[in-house]
């Protein structure tokens, strides 16, 4: 049996931001666990732009954006094993992954979640009709084009405006596919603005909001899609209904974060993210497993997910080195090698309190506090609203409010929260006025 | 080469244990499949359910081969190796009509020598199972559940290496006399035997007509169904269903899997398509509702997948009454078995079925028997099912079962590898799945389907345009990415 400070689950680019964070925090014994042949999760398949203009002030591809990290992981020597995936995880933080090469069995003394997210699929949201080839979610459409240059089709129907159903009309465009048009059945898109501008109106697709796909046609090979309007409640208009004949229907219809090896080792999720309830910290239900990135939360950019990692990076680096310091405690300063830092290491702090949403809002991260310490809350509008306030209340008591002129469902909203604002202990109410 | 002593025209279960039972007689014998694999009809869609057989109507065909395959099935999963287990099932009711139509049946089932069957009030009933709805219940102790895939392509390779052909693609489209011999044609070609036995399932008439016995009247009855995840599955511990109704027949009910997902379904209503296997919206949310009553963790975010099986049922047009199955072999037809309106409860029926049928051409043709007839077969070793102790050791022994390709349903390459090298040269993206459950689990394949693609590709060398879904035509990829 191996052991280490810390175990990372998952190489894409929580994980990796984490790690590179943490050694720089003077964590040495740390170990990524990566089930692919390579590091980078999903940004492998992402050759198109656009990643990294938060973080890095320009636009990136994908691997490109990956790369950056990687590089940092080699340069910094921090431990990582390829094709290995990880299949077990205990309340206790014994890691099981299996490889060719054999069963690894691991205590970690803190566990760091990044297995990332997966697409929803045609079973998820019960599309009705016949179950031809021909129906791919975008993802496995993407990783088709892009990692084993095949083509799934030439005649497509894409359902959802998620920022990857977007990129996929583009992408089969480019390949010679004709897009018919992307329908959404909310009554807003999904994705983000840019993507609609780039991705569909500069190749002349178009985007039908409230309307989805009611039937499934074909007995082997798609053969048609029947597209009906929705009213407010998302049920079909009789009438409405329109046939498209095509050979592909992709589905950009959600991710869900991909938490099976968390709930193994009995982490609490929320019903909303679908993610670990996690505190200020980053930290779960259980002590010393911690989550970040779109196995919290379902981000919008790679760039938040990487400073995601980051900051559960500062607090798992305080939870080890604190614990190191207890662990030699009557000894001169512990484990070597952590110097000057160890005087501002401090155990973490209890997270007591809750935050509470109305109904405007579908969520939030963290959904504890202590109510002692800085903290950054991420949040999404459950549906596009102009001119709204966002509300902190304590006892009823407003203690923050920040002005926006616009709130999408598709981009998430971050507000920092300064502790001199908060009462210890005490919930944190959340409110959108408009 | 196409030339056999007997041809059995069907892969579903029931053309399957045929086979498997022709096969311990010294026989050449093949079995003739329209589809790219076995159990592609509504041998793969329906419950997976070992009947007990309280249902059916006494000295029936149906209630015999019920109760006959009910009671001999530890045995049968034994030696071909399928996951099976003897959950015993609740019959649950509400009122005293229920409680009329359920003593009623425990009645029937006790005359069909269904052992074991008890009424229990609410509280024995929540001990068996706190999630199942119900103010009293009829527990039937015998029933079972199994993957009707995995034993449906047990029987299969089983018959296959006892030296059974199993042709696929070919569907039937003539049956001639010539001599003493017939002459089945095909989509592909055409085949001779001296018999024929028909196991066409939904197209049994059909068959039977190609033989000159009439084209059996059948009428469609389609069910849909939801698969929810294995985390439902944690709520279930046994099939529920609810009371039967005044004709017999069960509405929804709640039935966990051998593999430990839960299906709700099917409902029923007739349909004419013979394979008309949508599911449609009126009917999904009707089991929604339907299926809450039977199954308190009945819920959206559980739902990964939906699918619909009909259950073709032979009747007699002018009362509308139901039939029971058809098994027949007579002399104006010579060296021929007639199986038709083999509907639910099909799977439980298989190989009683089937050894009524070998019977018939037994006591006509005395052939010898099969001196090398194993009636074992192997599976495949599920990695996921093993102890860390056990998966250490596999990994040992062959590198394969430490690459994961399903993270859902945890299945290793070297579990990939040996479906796609089965027996049957199947090598369809559903073939894998029914052989290994990869692309079974919640992301329905997001992850795996391309790693499978490439491994067939790879494994068989063939080109990518020859990887198929299912069918002849459910090709997956129109080219290679241009430049």
């Amino acid at each position: 049996m191996k052991k280490t400070d810390v175990l990372i689950i998952g190489g894409g680019p929580a994980g990796l931001a984490a790690a590179v964070e943490l050694k720089k925090k003077g964590i040495d014994d740390i170990l990524i666990l990566e089930r692919e042949k390579s590091l980078g999760g999903i940004l492998r398949q992402c050759i198109h732009d656009g990643f990294g203009l938060t973080r890095f002030k320009e636009t990136l591809s994908g691997p490109e954006y990956a790369q950056r990290f990687i590089d940092q992981v080699e340069e910094l020597n921090i431990p990582y094993i390829t094709d290995t995936t990880v299949i077990d995880v205990t309340d206790s933080k014994m890691v099981y992954a299996a490889s060719s090469k054999g069963l690894l069995e691991i205590q970690a003394k803190a566990v760091v979640l990044a297995m990332g997210c997966r697409e929803r699929t045609r079973g998820a949201i019960s599309i009705p009709g016949e179950r031809p080839a021909g129906v791919y979610t975008a993802g496995v459409a993407q990783s088709y084009i892009n990692l084993y240059n095949k083509m799934p089709g030439k005649e497509v129907v894409i359902l959802g405006s998620g920022d990857i159903g977007m990129i996929m009309a583009r992408r089969m465009t480019l390949e010679g596919a004709h897009v018919n048009a992307v329908f959404e059945v909310q009554p807003y898109p999904s994705g983000l603005p840019r993507n609609i501008e780039q991705c569909l109106n500069d190749y002349n697709i178009p985007l039908f909001l409230s309307h989805t796909v009611t039937e499934i046609k074909g007995k082997e090979r798609l053969e048609a899609v029947v597209v009906s309007q929705v009213d407010e409640h998302f049920n079909p208009i009789p009438g409405s209904e329109k046939e498209y004949p095509c050979d592909t229907l992709i589905l950009s219809v959600g991710l869900i974060p991909e938490n099976e090896l968390s709930l193994e080792a009995g982490v609490e999720l929320d019903a909303r993210t679908k993610g670990a309830i996690v505190d200020e910290h980053y930290q779960t239900t259980i002590e010393g497993i911690f989550a970040a990135g779109n196995v919290l939360q379902v981000h919008d950019l790679v760039d938040f997910v990487s400073l995601e990692g980051e900051k559960l990076a500062d607090s798992v680096a305080d939870y080890i080195l604190s614990g190191k310091s207890s662990e030699s405690s009557g000894g001169n300063g512990g484990s070597g090698g952590i110097g000057g830092r160890q005087s501002a290491v401090k155990p973490l702090t209890k997270c007591t309190a809750e935050i509470i949403t109305d109904s405007n809002i579908t969520h939030t991260i963290p959904q504890r506090i202590s109510g002692k310490e800085d903290f950054k809350i991420s949040l999404r509008v459950r549906r596009p609203m102009k001119e709204v306030t966002i509300q902190f209340l304590q006892e009823d008591k407003v203690i923050k409010s920040v002005k926006m002129k616009k709130a999408l469902p598709a981009e998430m909203i971050q507000i920092p929260i300064k502790s001199e604002l908060l009462e210890e202990g005490k919930d944190l109410e959340v409110k959108v006025v408009c | 080469m196409n030339s056999y002593d007997v041809i059995i025209i069907g892969g579903g279960v029931i053309g399957c244990a045929v086979a498997r039972e022709i096969s311990r007689y010294r026989l050449s014998a093949a079995v003739l499949e329209k589809e790219l694999d076995v159990a592609c009809g509504n041998s793969s869609r329906n419950t997976g359910m070992l009947h007990a057989g309280f249902t059916y109507k006494p000295s029936s065909l149906k209630a015999e081969c019920a109760v006959e395959g009910n009671k001999e099935f530890d045995l049968v999963a034994k030696e071909l190796n399928v996951p099976f287990r003897r959950t015993g099932k609740v019959v649950v009711g509400f009122t005293d009509h229920d409680m009329e139509n359920i003593l009623k049946y425990k009645a029937i089932g006790e005359q069909n020598g269904v052992e074991g069957l008890e009424i229990i009030n609410k509280e024995q009933l929540n001990q068996l199972d706190s999630s199942a709805g119900g103010e009293f219940a009829m527990y039937a102790p015998s029933s079972g559940i199994l993957d009707p895939m995995q034993y449906t392509i047990a029987l299969a390779e089983n018959a296959c290496q006892n030296g059974v052909d199993f042709h696929f693609g070919q569907l039937v489209t003539g049956i001639e006399r010539q001599g003493d011999l017939y002459e089945i044609k095909t989509s592909k070609g055409s085949f001779t035997t001296k018999w024929v036995i028909n196991c066409a399932g939904m197209y049994a008439s059909e068959v039977s007509e190609m033989l000159g016995y009439p084209n059996y009247p059948v009428k469609g009855f389609k069910g849909e169904y939801f698969v929810l995840d294995k985390r439902a599955g944690q709520h279930l511990n046994i099939p529920v269903y609810p009371a039967p109704n005044d004709k017999g027949g069960f509405a929804t009910h709640a039935t966990i899997t051998i593999d430990g997902n839960v299906l709700v379904g099917p409902d029923s209503y007739v349909v004419e398509d013979r394979e008309d296997y949508s599911v449609t919206k009126d009917h999904m949310d009707g089991l929604i509702a339907d299926g809450q009553k039977m199954f308190k963790h009945m819920k959206r975010e559980y739902f990964i997948r939906n699918f619909a099986g009909i259950r073709w049922k032979r009747y007699n047009p002018e009362t509308g009454e139901i039939l029971d199955f058809l098994l027949e072999s007579d002399e104006s037809h010579p060296n021929t078995v007639n199986l038709v309106g083999i509907e639910s409860p099909g799977i439980t029926c298989a190989l009683p079925l089937a050894r009524r049928a070998v019977k018939l051409l037994a006591d006509a043709e005395n052939p010898s028997l099969n001196p090398d007839f194993n009636p074992n077969r192997k599976g495949i070793e599920k990695f996921s099912e093993m102890t860390h102790e056990e998966q250490k050791n596999a990994i040992e022994e062959d590198a394969d079962y430490g690459e994961i390709i399903c993270r859902c349903e945890t299945v290793t390459k070297a579990e990939i590898l040996a479906a796609i090298n089965n027996p049957l040269g199947v090598h369809t993206i559903t073939g894998i799945k029914n052989r290994t459950r990869a692309t079974m689990g919640r992301c329905q394949g997001g992850y795996c389907e391309t790693r499978i693609t490439e491994l067939i590709e790879r494994e068989l060398g063939i080109p990518m345009e020859d990887v198929r879904y299912n069918k002849e035509a459910s090709y997956l990829f129109t080219g290679k990415v241009r430049g």
